[in-house]
């Protein structure tokens, strides 16, 4: 009997060597006369421990991770084909690790189990549920069954989406569309990537789906050109969808259509903000428009448009398939079902952790993360992405949830936990937050555009030591006037990280100032 | 030699015409061009303006707002560093200064051996695994000094195609 073997082949586990591993291990076998049927599958999203091989057992799939291929040959000489555990690699059963074992797994459920293009494997782990049930319900009830859940955009804004839906299944008009919103463009964010690249046809479904709900026949996946591999995997899903009938003309003989397109950006982080998105994908420059009118009213080409994130769309075939009721069980306030938590940066454990809200950072960062890769202390952690603000200690012990994130002037954002040790230089990664935004902002307005300039320029005086108290005041009054001048969050959010930093960590401010005295 | 064919005019004008049907026809086309021959020639641009019944300026004015889009050839291999938050936080910036002075050249520029175009790129969602690299379509992670110049020596060795 041939041996199941699985390795990932997600851009993470590919950047630590899964080819080189599997090639090995194909050799190898084929050197001791071995059968193993080789299964290229998702990761688990325990970044830590790619490449993770799982061998298939009566007991299960058993683990063995980080491997190298020159772990190979004595992986198979410790009984790697048998599932033994005596190898240093070994980590026990794959479901029994506590790191996965103890995540509520809704929208993450198969990823890492599967092979991502197989529409067997996604059927036989409930795949399609969702969409099946979708095409015998009336739109309005499943735009019901989405506001009931009480699910939100999980790109940022937290907006409520079936009230987003709401909207444009209202909105009277021979074409809508739905638009993902693929652009992941936040450091510490790969949620979205691991859905595209580990579990495709969930996001096909979620969008489908959403056609439904709002009466949209054409869908699009933005999604940013630094993903080569999502492309390539969406890519074949699609393709396979369609020949399947999931996708296209007349979806499962229901006479509903919905068809599916990408786009790919190209580079630009402001295209991630879903009016720059639609203008970028009009073939435009990537400026942001002026709202009203929203995007589902007017959209793509003046159409009313759904505009949501890969996650928020993932989440729905769970809602529809087991209920909204089941969804909203989980999570705390108004902060309904899971949160898709990655753990990146100076981090020993890092990856996608998928729980309910309200967890806090330090249970995250200590229980899951392990703390700092470094092993020196962990000293600030930048959440929700390059717009986030950056949090001492203080606040750890924050619940996950977004009002309660809003009110202690933080942002949950996409899930994104970057973490620092001790190393760390404050007033530098203040100067790059203003950097980032020069090199990013759309231009469209002053404050954005020119603000984040002079902000570079006005941290590097205080960093020289030059006329520091009133380049600080200044600083403080160009935060001011980003966050209240701006169009967008872009040059609105910029001054959260720079004045986190200044805040909660003022002495790195000094520094030059005490090296000169010195 | 170049790992491109070069452009010509009615090359372009068949990338144009085979994508320009498509609502938002413009940045399909640009990419088909940028993957097929390396970079956006400026005298496409006339060709893709009349293609999509649109000025000049207009179709200028979107290849200079994305960062992705090149009006010059790259070498033959492009790499980029992440430069973002979570790379940062475990050593890209040391990360960047090597690849600079290995390679000798900035951000933007190629080798003199037209073999390798260094550009920056913030984020690559490898980022618990950084200092993350990307050198064509495959990202590296966990990128040290000395992975870097392995990788680095790897290209430039030719490879013995005849066994
Ligand atoms: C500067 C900026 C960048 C953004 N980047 C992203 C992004 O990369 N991905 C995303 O889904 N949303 C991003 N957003 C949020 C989108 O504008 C929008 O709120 C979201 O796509 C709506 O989908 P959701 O309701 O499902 O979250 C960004 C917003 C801003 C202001
Ligand atoms: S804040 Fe910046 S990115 Fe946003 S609209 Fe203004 S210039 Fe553009
Ligand atoms: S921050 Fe470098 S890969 Fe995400």
């Amino acid at each position: 009997m041939s041996a199941r073997i699985f390795i990932p082949r997600d851009t993470t586990a590919l950047s630590l060597g899964a080819d080189s591993v599997a090639q090995r291990l194909e050799y190898e076998a084929a050197e001791r006369g071995l059968e193993v049927t080789l299964i290229r599958n998702g990761s688990r999203g325990m970044a830590w421990l790619e490449p993770l091989v799982e061998i298939e057992t009566s007991q299960g799939r058993m683990a063995y991770g980080p491997v190298t291929s020159a772990d190979v040959p004595s992986l198979l000489d410790a009984g790697l084909l048998e599932g033994r555990t005596e190898h240093p690699l070994s980590q026990g059963r794959t479901d029994a690790i506590p790191w996965l074992a103890r995540q509520q797994r809704l929208t993450f459920a198969r990823i890492g189990v599967t092979d991502p293009l197989s529409l067997d494997d996604y059927r036989a782990h409930d795949g399609f549920r969702g969409l099946d049930k979708a095409l015998a319900e009336s739109p309005q009830h499943l735009v019901d069954e989405v506001k009931d859940s009480g699910l939100r955009g999980r790109g940022g804004a937290a907006f409520p989406t079936g009230i987003k839906w709401q909207t444009v299944l209202d909105a009277p008009a021979e074409q809508k569309y739905i638009v993902c919103n693929a652009d992941e463009g936040d450091s510490g964010t790969f949620a979205d990537r691991l859905v595209m690249e580990c579990d495709p046809y969930l996001l096909i479904e979620g969008m489908a789906i959403a056609g439904l709900a709002v009466g949209a026949t054409q869908g699009y996946i933005y999604l940013r050109s630094e993903y080569p591999l999502a492309h390539r995997i969406l890519e074949a899903a699609i393709a396979r969808a369609e020949a399947a009938g999931y996708l296209g003309d007349n979806i499962g003989d229901s006479g509903h259509t919905f068809h599916l397109e990408i786009r790919l950006g190209a580079g630009a982080y402001i295209c991630g903000e879903e009016t720059s998105l639609l203008e970028s994908l009009e073939g435009k420059r990537g400026q942001v428009r002026f709202k009203p009118p929203l995007p589902a009213i007017e959209g793509f080409f003046g159409r009313p448009t759904v505009v949501n994130n890969v996650l928020t769309l993932a989440a729905v075939p769970y809602i529809i398939a087991s209920g909204a009721r089941a969804y909203a069980h989980y999570g705390m306030g108004r902060s309904r079902g899971t949160l898709a938590l990655q753990l990146a940066g100076n981090v020993k454990y890092g990856g996608l952790v998928e729980l309910a809200f309200g967890t806090t950072l330090r249970e995250l960062m200590e229980n899951y993360g392990g703390g700092t890769l470094s092993g020196r202390p962990l000293r600030a952690v930048q959440v929700g992405g390059p717009l986030g603000a950056y949090l001492p200690e203080s606040q750890w012990d924050l619940p996950l949830d977004y009002e309660t994130f809003a009110a202690d002037d933080a942002v949950v954002g996409h899930g994104g936990i970057v973490m620092f040790d001790d190393s760390v230089d404050m007033a530098e990664q203040a100067r790059f937050s203003m950097e980032f935004c020069r090199i990013e902002s759309c231009g469209k307005c002053t404050p954005c555009r020119i603000g984040s300039a002079r902000g570079v320029e006005v941290i590097d005086r205080i960093r020289r030591n030059d006329n520091r108290d009133s380049n600080l005041a200044l600083l403080s009054e160009l935060c001011e006037t980003m966050e209240d001048g701006s169009l967008c969050a872009m040059g609105g959010m910029t001054p959260y990280p720079v004045q986190s930093a200044l805040t909660h960590f003022p002495d790195d401010f000094l520094r030059q100032a005490e090296g000169e005295q010195a | 030699m170049s790992a491109y064919p070069e452009w010509t005019p009615s090359l372009i004008q068949a990338e144009t015409d085979a994508l320009k049907h498509k609502p938002g026809a413009l940045l399909p086309i640009l990419h088909a061009i940028q993957d097929r021959f390396g970079f956006i020639p400026q005298e496409a641009v006339p060709i893709i303006a009349a293609g999509l019944s649109q000025t000049r300026a207009e179709v200028h004015g979107v290849i200079s707002f994305y960062h992705h889009f090149r009006a010059a050839p790259p070498g033959n291999h492009v790499l980029q560093v992440c430069r973002a938050e979570a790379c940062q936080a475990v050593g890209s910036r040391a990360l960047e200064a090597h690849a600079k002075a290995r390679l000798g050249v900035d951000y933007h520029q190629t080798t003199a051996d037209g073999e390798i175009t260094l550009e920056a790129v913030y984020c690559l969602g490898n980022c618990a695994c950084g200092p993350s690299l990307r050198l064509d379509d495959s990202v590296h992670g966990r990128v040290t000094p000395e992975s870097f110049d392995a990788l680095v020596d790897e290209l430039r060795t030719q490879p013995l195609e005849i066994m």
